[in-house]
């Protein structure tokens, strides 16, 4: 049985605790109406549930999320995905700034574009690999200081500049996949591009499936289109910076 | 003052109608108590264009006193310096949690003829602003504009909006900010929106470049008496559009200038125009982190800083278009939008009043 909760006008300590409430009962699936900017939805969750939204939901939905699925039926705003740890989100629309923000596991998959600051300090570990998906554009510090995870930008709506300024500033772990050109005046200092190699391309190709199960895109023509590697030129980018 | 983990950010919001349809303030508020939790009780504010057809060509000043001195003062400058065709208390509702607001009072006023020998109407209407700032002790002006108006004080915006009773008044333009102060003190006059004559400006974040600004802006007689960064805004467009009679696409350049790496790389003709702009106009240039709405007789304009610092969605209606920090805002008055974006940093967006309208 679906959890349905019309959230119309309902503050989001309220909403948030009604979920924390059933999950701790037991409820496995929740619907969510009329959601109207509540921000949190999903917070801290860390039991492997499922919430639908139908409306534009606030920021930071999706903090500190440790294994639970939402799949949002709109927009979302900025600051989704913010230190995940475990989880998918699932976004049939597009997205606001700093999204995956020091996301440390776990999947973000966004149909449409994506703002700035994407995957900020994004960061692995052994087995915990983030990744975020993207299927239109970015904008500027795409994968800004990323430490480790997965990047795939696709620009499916072909809208220029596929991507912002300064792509990977301060990247020194991870990796960014971006299907199309990239002008090398839009990369930061520290990342270097490189052609995908048959490994690169089996990695993507898991992702990339279930990807356009979720979106209804064509799978072959997505890779059809010519990629772009990008990864980072040190690990350690500003060893030097205070030293003298 | 309650702040229990208050999430920060301020909140803004504008919408308006291209036709010039009036649209009731009860909008406004819904759309910007979306966002409550960007505030923190210490600042709301409106501004409203449309609202006093009647005395369209008379400059309504709404005026905060601290004290009935204040008042007295201000009065006797007024019929020194105006004729006085209508004054009257701001309606306000006064059991909704607002608390020790000022003495709030408006005026109709027409200029002189006589006044007018050696400057322009405008030019004496915001002389007139400066002076009352910083000669009449415990006296602000909200706002001067013709058939426009600002509603601002301390407290939530939609308390603030419900205190001024704005459901009792039709605007083409509507512009909101929900406060929470940072750097500057939570007052009365220190809510949003600033004005200038039609000039008011919402503003979410904060301006490091002030001191340069202000200076720039004290050259050509502007007095920055409020204590709060965003003053420098509404000034700003002053200057720049109806002094040096830049077109606001321009003026809006200069507030969010390209950056000289962009610059070299574009076509001689554009480069020549942000080359001049950054050289004439390098004290306009705002440094720091914002998103703000302008608002003006014919129009409204949307800007984020050049490295998107603050947050902004836009999106468009038949002949509306809206402006918020949060999409959610928007969709709380207008679930059904043709397009729905979110601007690109230092790329103004521009609502344009249609021809004739008025």
């Amino acid at each position: 049985m679906t959890m349905k909760i019309d959230a119309k006008g309902m503050h989001y300590r309220t909403l948030n605790k009604m979920i924390r409430d059933a999950v701790a009962s037991g409820e496995k699936e929740f619907e969510l109406d009329n959601i109207g900017g509540q921000r949190y939805i999903g917070a801290g969750l860390n039991e492997n549930v499922k919430i639908t939204i139908n409306g534009t939901s606030g920021n930071d939905l999706g903090v500190f999320m440790n294994g639970a699925k939402i799949i949002i039926n709109a927009n979302a705003q900025d600051g989704i995905a913010n230190t995940m740890n475990a989880g998918e989100i699932i976004v049939h629309g597009s997205v606001g700034d700093i999204v995956g923000y020091a996301m440390r596991g776990g999947k973000l998959y966004i149909k449409g574009d994506v703002g700035y600051r994407v995957g900020i300090h994004m960061k692995e570990y052994k087995k915990q690999v983030p990744i975020i998906i993207a299927g239109g554009t970015a904008g500027d510090f795409f994968g800004e200081y990323m430490a480790g995870g997965i990047m795939i930008l696709l620009g499916m709506n072909e809208k220029n500049p596929l991507v912002g300024n300064y792509v990977g500033t301060g990247m020194h772990g991870g990796v960014m996949y971006i299907r199309g050109k990239v002008d090398p005046y839009h990369l930061g200092k520290e990342v270097s591009c490189l052609e995908l190699s048959e490994e690169d391309i089996k990695l993507i190709s898991g992702y990339l499936k279930e990807y356009c199960e979720h979106f209804g895109f064509d799978f072959n023509a997505v890779m059809s289109g010519k990629f772009t590697k990008l990864v980072p030129l040190s690990l350690r980018p500003y060893g030097n910076m205070y030293v003298y | 003052m309650k702040s229990d983990g208050i999430p920060s950010g301020c909140a803004i919001s504008g919408l308006m109608s291209e036709d010039g349809r009036r649209i009731n303030g009860k909008k406004i508020i819904e759309s910007i108590a979306c966002m409550h939790d960007r505030s923190n009780g210490l600042g709301g504010g409106f501004a409203a264009y449309g609202i006093y057809p009647k005395r369209k060509d008379m400059y309504a000043f709404h005026m905060m006193y601290d004290n009935a001195r204040a008042k007295e003062d201000t009065e006797e400058f007024f019929k020194d310096h105006f004729n006085v065709d209508k004054d009257e208390a701001i309606p306000t509702h006064r059991q909704n949690g607002i608390s020790d607001p000022p003495i709030l009072w408006r005026y109709f006023l027409e200029v002189p003829e006589n006044k007018l020998e050696f400057l322009s109407e405008r030019d004496y209407v915001a002389k007139t602003v400066m002076k009352i700032h910083s000669e009449i002790e415990g006296s602000f002006v909200a706002s001067s504009g013709m058939n426009m108006g600002a509603f601002k004080g301390v407290g939530y915006p939609e308390d603030i909006g419900r205190f001024f009773k704005l459901e009792e008044y039709s605007a083409y333009i509507w512009t909101a900010h929900g406060r929470f102060p940072t750097n500057t003190p939570g007052w009365w006059g220190g809510a949003h929106p600033f004005t200038l004559l039609d000039w008011s400006v919402v503003h979410n974040g904060e301006i490091s470049s002030y001191g340069i600004n202000k200076r720039y802006l004290e050259m050509f007689g502007y007095k920055l008496e409020l204590r709060t960064d965003t003053e420098v805004i509404a000034y700003m467009f002053d200057l720049l559009v109806r002094k040096h009679k830049l077109p606001v696409e321009i003026a809006a350049e200069t507030l969010a200038a390209a950056f000289w790496k962009d610059i070299d790389r574009m076509e001689p003709g554009k480069k020549k125009i942000a080359t001049a702009i950054r050289q004439v106009y390098g004290s306009t240039l705002l440094n720091g982190p914002f998103s703000i709405i302008i608002g003006h007789n014919r129009g409204m304009i949307g800007l984020n800083d050049r490295i998107k610092l603050r947050p902004m969605t836009a999106a468009r209606k038949d002949d509306m278009l809206y402006m918020a920090s949060e999409e959610s805002a928007i969709r709380e008055i207008a679930p059904d939008l043709d397009e729905v974006w979110s601007p690109r940093a230092g790329t103004p967006v521009f609502g344009t009043l249609k021809a004739g309208v008025e």
